[in-house]
């Protein structure tokens, strides 16, 4: 499935879409970047409360899919340019990252 | 490359600059990638620089990144110049950090960061004093079959 696909079927809002067409392998939910450094995988959808613009490094570093903001939760302007920059996917959501996950899952993500 | 050390990024660090925190470990990735360093050495390599650059930006007032490559092995270098970490000891504990409330807002300051260098690093050294700042030296093995 790509990022397209993905806020197509669970309605998700595309704050920056650089790269819409990257193929989703997996997600792992965190708020610590040392922890999302090394656990994340490539590939993967990062679930997560932080919108500041040190998550596009995270994000860029790893290769995630795309970063998902949950719980209405607001990216910063200079991460949202950074993201539009640096070719990362930011995403936001009112669902909790629990609520999102079971989505997920229920489809196989 | 060759058995001598060659000197493949000298990136300044700048402290509290988050718009560029990660930039020196991104280029570090994007010139292995190129020198065609199998990407598993390359994820710890960016795991191990990004705790180090972020170090930098978070906690002292400025430093630089250095990276050296033979065929043998991958030299990281980040040197700071201040104000040097209190108890070395302290600082290898999972845990353990000296960062502001502030700082742990942004998801930084798990006591994580030292632990996961050590982790993934297959050579650590740090060396850090007052006076002279904190001089952090890993060496990531090229030749391991694990690789």
């Amino acid at each position: 499935m790509t990022v397209k696909e993905l806020v197509d079927q669970f309605d998700l809002e595309v704050v920056a879409g650089p790269n819409l067409d990257r193929e989703v392998d997996g997600a792992y939910i965190g708020d610590l970047l040392s922890n999302v450094m090394a656990r994340a995988e490539q590939g993967n959808l990062w679930l997560t409360v932080q919108g500041h613009q040190n998550v596009v490094a995270v994000a860029l570093l790893v290769e995630l899919a795309a970063v998902i903001l949950v719980e209405d939760f607001d990216y910063e302007e200079n991460a949202v340019q950074r993201a539009c920059q640096k070719g990362v996917n930011l995403l936001k959501t009112r669902k909790k990252s629990y609520a999102l996950a079971c989505n997920f899952c229920e489809s196989k993500i | 490359m060759s058995l001598q050390k060659q000197q493949i990024l000298n990136k300044e660090i700048e402290s509290f600059d988050f718009q560029s925190g990660g930039e020196a470990s991104s280029n570090l990735k994007n010139i292995l990638r190129k020198l065609g360093v199998p990407s598993q050495t390359v994820r710890k390599t960016a795991i191990i620089t990004y705790e180090l650059e972020m170090n930098v930006v978070i906690h002292s007032l400025g430093g630089e990144l250095t990276a050296l490559i033979s065929e043998e092995e991958l030299e990281i270098r980040v040197d700071d110049s201040g104000p040097g970490i209190e108890d070395l000891d302290k600082a290898f504990t999972a845990g353990y950090s000296t960062a502001s409330d502030e700082i742990r807002e942004m998801g930084f300051g798990a006591g994580m960061g030292l632990v996961n260098v050590k982790r993934y690093a297959d050579q650590i050294d740090v060396k850090s004093s007052k006076e002279n700042g904190t001089h952090v030296k890993v060496i990531i093995n090229l030749t391991d079959s694990t690789n």
